[in-house]
Protein backbone atom coordinates (compact mmCIF):
# COMPACT_ATOMS: atom_id res chain seq x y z
CA UNK A 1 0.00 0.00 0.00
CA UNK A 2 1.10 3.36 -1.16
CA UNK A 3 -0.25 6.45 0.59
CA UNK A 4 0.05 9.88 -0.98
CA UNK A 5 1.58 12.52 -0.16
CA UNK A 6 -1.22 14.31 1.50
CA UNK A 7 -2.59 10.95 3.08
CA UNK A 8 1.19 10.79 4.82
CA UNK A 9 0.73 14.42 5.61
CA UNK A 10 -2.82 14.01 7.26
CA UNK A 11 -1.71 10.88 9.16
CA UNK A 12 1.64 12.41 10.64
CA UNK A 13 -1.02 15.30 12.13
CA UNK A 14 -2.77 13.04 13.83
CA UNK A 15 0.24 11.36 15.59
CA UNK A 16 1.52 14.85 16.21
CA UNK A 17 -2.04 15.36 18.04
CA UNK A 18 -1.91 12.25 20.17
CA UNK A 19 1.90 13.18 21.42
CA UNK A 20 0.66 16.58 22.45
CA UNK A 21 -2.16 14.75 24.33
CA UNK A 22 0.39 12.40 26.01
CA UNK A 23 1.76 15.57 27.73
CA UNK A 24 -1.16 16.65 28.45
CA UNK A 25 -2.12 13.61 30.46
CA UNK A 26 0.65 14.14 32.67
CA UNK A 27 -1.53 16.86 34.41
CA UNK A 28 -2.60 14.17 36.71
CA UNK A 29 -1.56 11.03 38.33
CA UNK A 30 -5.04 9.83 37.34
CA UNK A 31 -5.38 10.82 33.84
CA UNK A 32 -1.13 10.14 33.34
CA UNK A 33 -1.36 6.21 32.08
CA UNK A 34 -4.03 7.04 29.74
CA UNK A 35 -1.96 10.04 27.96
CA UNK A 36 1.06 7.17 27.93
CA UNK A 37 -1.52 5.51 25.45
CA UNK A 38 -1.75 8.18 23.43
CA UNK A 39 1.96 8.75 23.02
CA UNK A 40 1.95 4.96 22.13
CA UNK A 41 -0.81 5.44 19.47
CA UNK A 42 1.08 8.11 18.02
CA UNK A 43 4.00 6.16 17.47
CA UNK A 44 2.65 3.31 15.97
CA UNK A 45 0.61 5.58 13.73
CA UNK A 46 4.17 7.39 12.55
CA UNK A 47 5.70 4.32 12.12
CA UNK A 48 3.13 2.21 9.95
CA UNK A 49 2.88 5.62 7.91
CA UNK A 50 5.97 5.90 7.06
CA UNK A 51 6.62 1.95 6.36
CA UNK A 52 3.87 3.04 3.47
CA UNK A 53 6.32 5.15 1.91
CA UNK A 54 9.36 3.46 2.10
CA UNK A 55 10.74 1.40 -1.10
CA UNK A 56 11.52 -1.61 1.20
CA UNK A 57 11.43 -2.20 5.01
CA UNK A 58 12.93 -5.87 5.71
CA UNK A 59 16.05 -4.12 7.28
CA UNK A 60 13.63 -1.40 9.10
CA UNK A 61 11.85 -4.17 10.20
CA UNK A 62 14.89 -6.63 11.22
CA UNK A 63 16.23 -3.24 13.51
CA UNK A 64 12.95 -2.65 14.94
CA UNK A 65 12.25 -5.60 16.46
CA UNK A 66 16.35 -5.75 17.57
CA UNK A 67 16.43 -2.26 19.16
CA UNK A 68 12.81 -3.31 20.85
CA UNK A 69 13.85 -5.95 21.75
CA UNK A 70 16.64 -4.77 23.93
CA UNK A 71 14.39 -1.42 24.96
CA UNK A 72 11.58 -4.08 26.46
CA UNK A 73 14.34 -5.91 28.28
CA UNK A 74 15.75 -2.76 29.61
CA UNK A 75 12.63 -1.39 30.72
CA UNK A 76 11.57 -4.40 32.67
CA UNK A 77 14.57 -4.57 34.11
CA UNK A 78 15.17 -1.19 35.22
CA UNK A 79 15.27 -0.34 39.07
CA UNK A 80 14.09 3.03 40.13
CA UNK A 81 16.36 4.23 41.27
CA UNK A 82 18.38 4.03 38.35
CA UNK A 83 16.01 6.13 36.26
CA UNK A 84 18.29 8.90 36.18
CA UNK A 85 21.01 6.82 34.32
CA UNK A 86 18.68 5.22 32.16
CA UNK A 87 16.72 8.11 31.16
CA UNK A 88 20.73 9.91 30.48
CA UNK A 89 21.40 6.68 28.01
CA UNK A 90 18.20 6.87 26.09
CA UNK A 91 19.06 11.14 25.59
CA UNK A 92 22.10 9.75 23.86
CA UNK A 93 20.19 7.17 21.72
CA UNK A 94 18.13 9.86 20.58
CA UNK A 95 21.06 12.12 19.39
CA UNK A 96 23.43 9.24 18.14
CA UNK A 97 20.14 8.68 15.64
CA UNK A 98 20.51 12.18 14.62
CA UNK A 99 24.19 11.99 13.65
CA UNK A 100 23.52 8.47 12.07
CA UNK A 101 20.36 10.04 10.22
CA UNK A 102 22.68 13.13 9.05
CA UNK A 103 25.26 11.44 7.64
CA UNK A 104 22.66 8.91 5.05
CA UNK A 105 21.24 11.57 3.62
CA UNK A 106 24.46 13.82 3.31
CA UNK A 107 25.39 10.39 1.76
CA UNK A 108 22.33 10.32 -0.63
CA UNK A 109 20.06 13.08 -0.60
CA UNK A 110 18.32 12.01 -3.51
CA UNK A 111 16.47 9.02 -1.06
CA UNK A 112 15.40 11.72 0.72
CA UNK A 113 13.55 13.81 -1.84
CA UNK A 114 16.17 16.26 -1.16
CA UNK A 115 17.73 17.34 -4.45
CA UNK A 116 21.34 16.76 -4.88
CA UNK A 117 23.79 18.99 -4.55
CA UNK A 118 21.85 19.43 -1.49
CA UNK A 119 19.84 22.48 -1.45
CA UNK A 120 21.33 25.63 0.69
CA UNK A 121 18.71 25.73 3.64
CA UNK A 122 18.71 22.45 3.70
CA UNK A 123 22.39 22.06 4.86
CA UNK A 124 22.23 24.70 7.19
CA UNK A 125 19.45 21.99 8.96
CA UNK A 126 21.64 19.29 8.00
CA UNK A 127 24.70 21.16 10.23
CA UNK A 128 22.21 22.08 13.08
CA UNK A 129 21.06 18.68 13.36
CA UNK A 130 24.12 16.65 13.43
CA UNK A 131 25.86 18.99 15.92
CA UNK A 132 23.01 19.18 18.02
CA UNK A 133 22.79 15.30 17.99
CA UNK A 134 26.22 14.88 18.17
CA UNK A 135 26.74 16.89 21.38
CA UNK A 136 23.79 15.14 22.71
CA UNK A 137 25.06 11.53 22.40
CA UNK A 138 28.63 12.00 23.70
CA UNK A 139 27.07 14.84 26.40
CA UNK A 140 24.68 12.54 27.90
CA UNK A 141 27.15 9.56 28.25
CA UNK A 142 29.18 11.22 30.17
CA UNK A 143 25.93 12.50 32.16
CA UNK A 144 25.03 8.50 32.42
CA UNK A 145 28.50 8.19 33.69
CA UNK A 146 28.35 10.29 36.19
CA UNK A 147 24.65 9.06 37.46
CA UNK A 148 25.83 5.77 37.09
CA UNK A 149 28.67 6.42 39.45
CA UNK A 150 31.87 5.21 37.26
CA UNK A 151 33.37 7.96 38.48
CA UNK A 152 36.15 5.66 40.15
CA UNK A 153 36.69 3.91 36.88
CA UNK A 154 37.15 6.80 34.94
CA UNK A 155 37.76 10.40 35.21
CA UNK A 156 35.72 11.73 32.70
CA UNK A 157 32.40 9.94 34.77
CA UNK A 158 33.99 11.54 37.88
CA UNK A 159 30.66 13.06 40.21
CA UNK A 160 33.37 15.89 41.12
CA UNK A 161 33.15 18.94 38.33
CA UNK A 162 36.41 17.78 35.75
CA UNK A 163 37.65 21.31 35.43
CA UNK A 164 41.18 22.73 34.07
CA UNK A 165 42.46 25.86 33.60
CA UNK A 166 41.71 27.77 30.30
CA UNK A 167 38.45 25.56 29.73
CA UNK A 168 35.81 27.95 28.93
CA UNK A 169 38.64 29.35 26.43
CA UNK A 170 39.13 25.97 24.74
CA UNK A 171 35.26 25.26 24.84
CA UNK A 172 34.69 28.51 22.88
CA UNK A 173 37.71 27.75 20.33
CA UNK A 174 36.62 24.26 19.53
CA UNK A 175 32.99 25.33 19.19
CA UNK A 176 34.26 28.12 16.98
CA UNK A 177 36.33 25.96 14.86
CA UNK A 178 33.24 23.47 14.79
CA UNK A 179 30.98 26.57 13.36
CA UNK A 180 33.76 27.13 10.95
CA UNK A 181 33.96 23.63 9.40
CA UNK A 182 30.11 23.92 9.44
CA UNK A 183 30.40 27.00 7.29
CA UNK A 184 32.93 25.27 5.17
CA UNK A 185 30.18 22.10 4.41
CA UNK A 186 27.83 24.87 3.70
CA UNK A 187 29.69 26.17 0.41
CA UNK A 188 31.72 23.12 -0.23
CA UNK A 189 31.10 21.57 -3.50
CA UNK A 190 29.43 17.63 -3.43
CA UNK A 191 32.40 16.02 -4.33
CA UNK A 192 34.40 18.01 -0.91
CA UNK A 193 31.46 17.77 1.15
CA UNK A 194 32.64 14.71 3.28
CA UNK A 195 35.84 16.21 5.05
CA UNK A 196 34.16 19.16 6.70
CA UNK A 197 31.07 17.70 7.73
CA UNK A 198 32.86 14.74 9.32
CA UNK A 199 34.99 16.95 11.10
CA UNK A 200 32.33 19.19 12.14
CA UNK A 201 30.65 16.36 13.70
CA UNK A 202 33.82 15.02 15.31
CA UNK A 203 34.77 18.16 17.21
CA UNK A 204 31.00 18.40 17.92
CA UNK A 205 31.72 15.03 19.98
CA UNK A 206 34.53 16.45 21.69
CA UNK A 207 32.53 19.49 22.82
CA UNK A 208 29.85 17.55 24.36
CA UNK A 209 32.08 15.72 26.65
CA UNK A 210 33.55 19.42 27.39
CA UNK A 211 30.44 20.69 28.48
CA UNK A 212 28.99 18.29 30.79
CA UNK A 213 32.39 17.05 32.70
CA UNK A 214 32.53 20.25 34.82
CA UNK A 215 29.12 19.87 36.31
CA UNK A 216 28.85 18.62 39.28
CA UNK A 217 26.93 15.43 40.22
CA UNK A 218 23.99 17.48 42.63
CA UNK A 219 23.47 19.91 39.16
CA UNK A 220 22.33 16.28 37.23
CA UNK A 221 18.87 17.75 37.57
CA UNK A 222 19.85 20.58 35.47
CA UNK A 223 22.08 18.81 32.97
CA UNK A 224 19.47 15.75 32.42
CA UNK A 225 16.52 18.48 31.54
CA UNK A 226 19.30 20.48 29.42
CA UNK A 227 19.95 17.44 27.38
CA UNK A 228 16.25 16.17 27.61
CA UNK A 229 15.35 19.34 25.50
CA UNK A 230 18.60 18.92 23.68
CA UNK A 231 17.73 15.34 22.31
CA UNK A 232 14.20 17.18 21.17
CA UNK A 233 16.07 20.31 18.75
CA UNK A 234 18.22 17.45 17.54
CA UNK A 235 14.86 15.39 16.28
CA UNK A 236 13.41 18.79 15.47
CA UNK A 237 16.82 19.87 13.24
CA UNK A 238 16.38 16.32 11.30
CA UNK A 239 12.71 17.05 10.60
CA UNK A 240 13.77 20.80 9.00
CA UNK A 241 16.44 18.71 6.66
CA UNK A 242 13.83 15.89 5.97
CA UNK A 243 11.16 18.35 5.31
CA UNK A 244 9.23 16.27 8.11
CA UNK A 245 6.83 18.32 9.82
CA UNK A 246 5.76 15.44 12.33
CA UNK A 247 9.37 15.44 13.98
CA UNK A 248 9.08 18.97 13.80
CA UNK A 249 6.51 18.99 16.07
CA UNK A 250 7.55 16.36 18.52
CA UNK A 251 10.80 17.75 18.44
CA UNK A 252 9.60 21.07 19.72
CA UNK A 253 7.75 19.48 22.27
CA UNK A 254 10.46 17.64 23.82
CA UNK A 255 12.80 20.37 23.00
CA UNK A 256 10.29 23.10 24.73
CA UNK A 257 9.21 20.43 27.75
CA UNK A 258 13.22 19.83 28.44
CA UNK A 259 13.90 23.49 28.78
CA UNK A 260 11.25 24.08 30.96
CA UNK A 261 12.05 21.63 33.31
CA UNK A 262 15.90 23.15 33.25
CA UNK A 263 14.43 26.27 34.23
CA UNK A 264 12.11 25.14 37.11
CA UNK A 265 15.59 23.63 38.37
CA UNK A 266 17.92 26.55 38.10
CA UNK A 267 14.72 28.82 39.82
CA UNK A 268 14.60 25.72 42.76
CA UNK A 269 18.35 26.23 43.61
CA UNK A 270 18.21 30.04 42.30
CA UNK A 271 20.92 29.94 40.04
CA UNK A 272 21.40 31.48 36.61
CA UNK A 273 21.57 28.50 33.58
CA UNK A 274 24.60 29.72 32.91
CA UNK A 275 26.11 29.77 36.64
CA UNK A 276 24.84 26.10 35.85
CA UNK A 277 26.23 24.95 32.86
CA UNK A 278 29.52 26.84 33.16
CA UNK A 279 30.11 24.37 35.84
CA UNK A 280 32.54 24.28 39.44
CA UNK A 281 29.82 24.64 41.48
CA UNK A 282 30.44 22.75 45.41
CA UNK A 283 34.29 21.60 43.82
CA UNK A 284 34.80 20.91 47.59
CA UNK A 285 32.19 18.15 47.55
CA UNK A 286 32.37 15.73 50.23
CA UNK A 287 34.78 17.62 52.02
CA UNK A 288 33.51 18.77 56.06
CA UNK A 289 32.88 22.48 55.55
CA UNK A 290 35.93 24.63 57.59
CA UNK A 291 35.71 27.90 59.16
CA UNK A 292 33.68 28.92 61.72
CA UNK A 293 34.15 27.32 65.36
CA UNK A 294 34.20 23.79 66.07
CA UNK A 295 30.72 23.45 67.34
CA UNK A 296 28.65 20.28 68.94
CA UNK A 297 25.66 18.82 67.57
CA UNK A 298 23.42 16.64 69.53
CA UNK A 299 23.85 12.83 67.91
CA UNK A 300 20.85 9.73 68.84
CA UNK A 301 20.27 6.68 68.12
CA UNK A 302 17.55 5.12 66.36
CA UNK A 303 15.37 4.03 69.52
CA UNK A 304 16.10 8.10 70.74
CA UNK A 305 14.60 8.75 67.03
CA UNK A 306 11.93 6.11 67.75
CA UNK A 307 10.76 7.87 71.09
CA UNK A 308 10.61 11.11 69.66
CA UNK A 309 8.44 10.01 66.22
CA UNK A 310 5.93 7.79 68.51
CA UNK A 311 5.38 10.96 71.15
CA UNK A 312 4.57 13.30 68.04
CA UNK A 313 0.94 13.92 66.30
CA UNK A 314 2.69 15.38 62.99
CA UNK A 315 5.94 14.46 61.07
CA UNK A 316 7.04 15.24 57.88
CA UNK A 317 9.60 13.12 55.88
CA UNK A 318 12.02 15.19 53.92
CA UNK A 319 13.73 12.49 51.59
CA UNK A 320 16.81 13.41 49.41
CA UNK A 321 19.37 11.81 47.63
CA UNK A 322 20.76 10.06 50.39
CA UNK A 323 17.47 7.92 50.77
CA UNK A 324 18.02 7.09 46.91
CA UNK A 325 21.55 5.98 47.49
CA UNK A 326 20.93 4.06 50.23
CA UNK A 327 17.63 2.65 48.66
CA UNK A 328 15.78 3.34 51.79
CA UNK A 329 12.02 4.10 50.06
CA UNK A 330 10.74 1.06 51.02
CA UNK A 331 12.02 1.20 54.49
CA UNK A 332 10.81 4.59 55.08
CA UNK A 333 6.81 3.66 53.59
CA UNK A 334 7.28 1.01 56.64
CA UNK A 335 8.23 3.21 59.30
CA UNK A 336 5.08 5.75 58.05
CA UNK A 337 2.92 3.10 58.02
CA UNK A 338 3.88 2.39 61.73
CA UNK A 339 3.35 6.24 62.42
CA UNK A 340 -0.06 6.31 60.60
CA UNK A 341 -1.20 3.15 62.73
CA UNK A 342 -0.41 4.85 65.54
CA UNK A 343 -2.73 7.88 64.42
CA UNK A 344 0.48 10.09 63.87
CA UNK A 345 0.07 12.22 60.61
CA UNK A 346 3.02 11.50 58.17
CA UNK A 347 3.33 13.33 55.10
CA UNK A 348 6.46 13.83 53.04
CA UNK A 349 7.97 17.03 51.67
CA UNK A 350 9.83 16.78 48.14
CA UNK A 351 12.02 19.86 46.96
CA UNK A 352 12.20 20.41 43.27
CA UNK A 353 15.90 19.50 43.17
CA UNK A 354 16.04 16.78 45.59
CA UNK A 355 17.94 13.62 44.14
CA UNK A 356 19.29 13.64 40.90
CA UNK A 357 16.73 14.08 38.17
CA UNK A 358 13.23 16.14 38.04
CA UNK A 359 10.58 14.60 39.90
CA UNK A 360 13.16 11.72 41.34
CA UNK A 361 11.70 11.65 44.67
CA UNK A 362 8.05 10.95 43.67
CA UNK A 363 8.74 8.07 41.69
CA UNK A 364 10.82 6.60 44.67
CA UNK A 365 8.53 6.94 46.91
CA UNK A 366 5.47 5.76 44.37
CA UNK A 367 7.71 2.79 43.82
CA UNK A 368 7.33 2.42 48.04
CA UNK A 369 3.63 2.69 47.29
CA UNK A 370 3.45 5.53 48.94
CA UNK A 371 -0.29 7.38 48.23
CA UNK A 372 0.33 10.49 46.21
CA UNK A 373 -1.62 12.79 48.48
CA UNK A 374 0.49 12.14 51.26
CA UNK A 375 3.78 13.63 49.16
CA UNK A 376 3.38 17.57 48.99
CA UNK A 377 5.77 20.12 47.01
CA UNK A 378 8.10 22.56 48.77
CA UNK A 379 5.15 25.58 48.04
CA UNK A 380 2.61 23.37 49.45
CA UNK A 381 3.72 22.07 52.69
CA UNK A 382 6.74 25.39 53.34
CA UNK A 383 3.65 26.94 55.69
CA UNK A 384 3.01 23.51 57.62
CA UNK A 385 6.61 23.28 59.27
CA UNK A 386 5.62 25.60 62.33
CA UNK A 387 3.12 23.58 63.27
CA UNK A 388 4.44 20.29 62.83
CA UNK A 389 5.85 18.06 65.90
CA UNK A 390 8.50 16.24 63.84
CA UNK A 391 10.52 17.22 60.53
CA UNK A 392 12.93 14.05 59.57
CA UNK A 393 15.55 14.76 57.18
CA UNK A 394 16.16 11.48 55.49
CA UNK A 395 20.08 11.98 53.33
CA UNK A 396 19.27 15.84 52.25
CA UNK A 397 21.35 18.93 53.08
CA UNK A 398 21.43 21.98 51.13
CA UNK A 399 17.59 21.88 50.42
CA UNK A 400 17.44 22.40 54.29
CA UNK A 401 20.19 24.39 54.80
CA UNK A 402 18.72 28.13 56.60
CA UNK A 403 21.92 29.78 55.43
CA UNK A 404 19.77 30.32 52.26
CA UNK A 405 17.97 33.12 54.27
CA UNK A 406 21.26 34.58 55.18
CA UNK A 407 22.56 37.43 52.92
CA UNK A 408 25.61 37.03 51.77
CA UNK A 409 25.99 32.97 51.98
CA UNK A 410 26.60 31.18 48.37
CA UNK A 411 22.77 29.70 48.50
CA UNK A 412 21.61 32.82 49.78
CA UNK A 413 17.65 32.77 47.73
CA UNK A 414 17.51 29.47 47.03
CA UNK A 415 14.00 28.40 48.24
CA UNK A 416 14.94 25.74 51.39
CA UNK A 417 11.94 23.40 52.77
CA UNK A 418 11.78 25.62 56.34
CA UNK A 419 12.30 22.00 58.37
CA UNK A 420 14.19 24.54 60.79
CA UNK A 421 10.84 25.58 61.92
CA UNK A 422 9.50 22.71 63.05
CA UNK A 423 9.31 21.68 67.11
CA UNK A 424 11.89 18.93 66.79
CA UNK A 425 14.60 17.98 63.62
CA UNK A 426 15.79 14.71 63.15
CA UNK A 427 18.79 14.64 60.66
CA UNK A 428 19.91 11.39 59.20
CA UNK A 429 23.09 11.57 57.31
CA UNK A 430 25.96 9.69 56.65
CA UNK A 431 28.77 11.73 58.22
CA UNK A 432 28.93 15.59 58.97
CA UNK A 433 30.26 15.73 55.73
CA UNK A 434 28.97 19.20 54.19
CA UNK A 435 26.53 19.23 51.25
CA UNK A 436 27.11 19.84 47.38
CA UNK A 437 27.40 23.57 48.09
CA UNK A 438 30.42 22.68 50.42
CA UNK A 439 28.88 25.27 53.55
CA UNK A 440 27.87 24.25 56.53
CA UNK A 441 24.54 23.60 57.61
CA UNK A 442 23.50 25.58 61.22
CA UNK A 443 20.78 23.65 61.21
CA UNK A 444 22.51 20.19 62.42
CA UNK A 445 23.38 22.55 65.63
CA UNK A 446 20.33 23.76 66.17
CA UNK A 447 19.25 22.69 69.84
CA UNK A 448 15.93 21.24 69.00
CA UNK A 449 18.16 19.04 66.19
CA UNK A 450 19.07 15.50 66.65
CA UNK A 451 21.51 13.81 64.50
CA UNK A 452 21.33 10.42 63.61
CA UNK A 453 24.59 8.86 61.82
CA UNK A 454 24.47 6.12 59.17
CA UNK A 455 22.99 4.46 56.11
CA UNK A 456 19.41 5.44 55.44
CA UNK A 457 17.88 2.81 54.68
CA UNK A 458 20.30 0.49 58.58
CA UNK A 459 19.13 3.40 60.22
CA UNK A 460 15.71 3.67 59.29
CA UNK A 461 14.94 -0.16 59.70
CA UNK A 462 16.03 -0.28 63.43
CA UNK A 463 13.52 2.65 63.91
CA UNK A 464 10.98 0.63 62.70
CA UNK A 465 11.78 -2.21 64.70
CA UNK A 466 12.19 -0.03 67.69
CA UNK A 467 8.86 1.38 67.16
CA UNK A 468 7.73 -2.54 67.48
CA UNK B 1 5.43 37.91 -6.23
CA UNK B 2 2.01 36.25 -6.96
CA UNK B 3 2.25 32.44 -7.49
CA UNK B 4 5.48 31.80 -5.98
CA UNK B 5 5.70 28.83 -3.92
CA UNK B 6 6.33 29.30 0.01
CA UNK B 7 9.81 28.09 0.65
CA UNK B 8 9.56 24.90 2.81
CA UNK B 9 11.68 26.39 5.37
CA UNK B 10 8.97 28.89 5.88
CA UNK B 11 6.53 26.33 6.07
CA UNK B 12 8.50 24.35 8.21
CA UNK B 13 9.66 27.28 10.58
CA UNK B 14 5.49 28.63 11.28
CA UNK B 15 5.08 24.34 12.55
CA UNK B 16 8.03 24.81 14.34
CA UNK B 17 7.24 28.18 16.47
CA UNK B 18 3.84 26.97 16.63
CA UNK B 19 4.62 23.44 18.21
CA UNK B 20 6.85 25.16 20.48
CA UNK B 21 3.89 27.15 21.63
CA UNK B 22 1.96 24.97 22.51
CA UNK B 23 4.83 22.18 24.02
CA UNK B 24 5.37 25.43 26.63
CA UNK B 25 1.45 25.75 27.62
CA UNK B 26 1.50 21.68 27.69
CA UNK B 27 4.39 21.43 30.24
CA UNK B 28 3.95 23.98 32.37
CA UNK B 29 0.69 22.88 33.58
CA UNK B 30 2.31 18.80 34.22
CA UNK B 31 2.51 18.54 37.93
CA UNK B 32 5.59 18.01 39.44
CA UNK B 33 5.51 14.73 40.96
CA UNK B 34 5.24 13.59 37.61
CA UNK B 35 8.79 15.30 36.05
CA UNK B 36 10.17 11.96 35.86
CA UNK B 37 7.68 10.17 33.87
CA UNK B 38 7.51 13.36 31.71
CA UNK B 39 11.59 12.95 31.12
CA UNK B 40 10.71 9.21 29.95
CA UNK B 41 7.80 9.84 27.96
CA UNK B 42 9.39 13.06 26.12
CA UNK B 43 12.45 10.60 25.51
CA UNK B 44 9.96 7.84 23.68
CA UNK B 45 8.44 11.11 21.53
CA UNK B 46 11.64 12.45 20.61
CA UNK B 47 12.10 9.06 19.32
CA UNK B 48 9.84 9.55 16.45
CA UNK B 49 12.93 10.18 14.81
CA UNK B 50 12.51 6.77 14.04
CA UNK B 51 10.43 8.21 11.18
CA UNK B 52 13.87 9.62 9.09
CA UNK B 53 16.03 6.27 10.18
CA UNK B 54 13.39 4.13 8.11
CA UNK B 55 13.47 6.22 5.53
CA UNK B 56 17.10 5.65 5.41
CA UNK B 57 16.76 2.41 5.95
CA UNK B 58 14.53 1.80 3.07
CA UNK B 59 16.34 4.05 0.48
CA UNK B 60 16.66 1.37 -2.02
CA UNK B 61 19.76 -1.62 -2.17
CA UNK B 62 21.76 -2.62 0.51
CA UNK B 63 24.19 0.43 0.79
CA UNK B 64 26.09 2.31 3.31
CA UNK B 65 23.51 4.56 3.71
CA UNK B 66 20.60 2.05 4.16
CA UNK B 67 22.90 0.01 6.61
CA UNK B 68 23.09 3.32 8.68
CA UNK B 69 19.47 3.77 8.78
CA UNK B 70 19.24 0.30 10.15
CA UNK B 71 21.71 1.14 13.03
CA UNK B 72 19.92 3.89 13.95
CA UNK B 73 16.22 2.52 13.76
CA UNK B 74 17.88 -0.39 15.56
CA UNK B 75 19.26 2.49 18.46
CA UNK B 76 16.71 4.56 18.83
CA UNK B 77 14.14 1.28 18.43
CA UNK B 78 15.38 1.04 22.19
CA UNK B 79 14.31 4.40 23.56
CA UNK B 80 10.87 4.15 21.66
CA UNK B 81 9.84 0.68 23.01
CA UNK B 82 11.68 1.22 26.48
CA UNK B 83 10.75 5.18 26.74
CA UNK B 84 6.91 4.13 26.76
CA UNK B 85 7.37 0.62 28.86
CA UNK B 86 9.33 2.19 31.52
CA UNK B 87 7.04 5.28 31.55
CA UNK B 88 4.08 2.81 31.58
CA UNK B 89 5.59 1.07 34.96
CA UNK B 90 6.31 4.68 36.73
CA UNK B 91 2.84 5.90 36.39
CA UNK B 92 1.51 2.10 37.11
CA UNK B 93 3.27 2.89 40.56
CA UNK B 94 1.37 6.05 40.98
CA UNK B 95 -1.52 4.57 40.24
CA UNK B 96 -1.70 2.19 43.45
CA UNK B 97 -3.05 2.53 46.05
CA UNK B 98 -5.11 5.72 44.69
CA UNK B 99 -7.30 7.13 47.53
CA UNK B 100 -10.66 7.39 46.29
CA UNK B 101 -12.52 10.41 44.76
CA UNK B 102 -9.99 12.98 46.06
CA UNK B 103 -9.65 15.72 44.14
CA UNK B 104 -6.89 18.43 44.71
Amino acid sequence: MTLSANAVALWYLLASIFFILALKGLSHPQSARQGNRFGILGMLIAVLTTFTITQRFELAVAALVVGGAIGWWVARRVEMTQMPELVAAMHSLVGLAAVLIAVAVVNNPLAFNIGDPIPAGNRVELFIGTFVGAMTFSGSIIAFGKLAGLGNKFRLFSSAPVVFKGQQIINALIFLAMVGFGIAFFVASPEAKWPPFLIMTALAFVLGVLIIIPIGGADMPVVISMLNSYSGWAASGIGFSLNNPLLIVAGSLVGSSGAILSYIMCKAMNRSFFNVILGGFGGAEGAVATGGEQRSVRSGSPDDVAFLLGNAESVIIVPGYGLAVARAQHAVKELAHKLSAKGIKVRYAIHPVAGRMPGHMNVLLAEAEVPYDQVAEMEDINSDFGTTDVAFVLGANDVVNPLAETPGSPIYGMPILETHKARTVIVNKRSMASGYAGIDNPLFYMDKTMMVFGDAKKVVEDIVKAIE
Amino acid sequence: MHGVAVDPLVTNLTVFVLAIFVGYHVVWNVTPALHTPLMSVTNAISSVIVVGAILAAGAGPMDFGTILGAIAVAVVAINTFGGFLVTERMLEMFKKKEPKGTQR
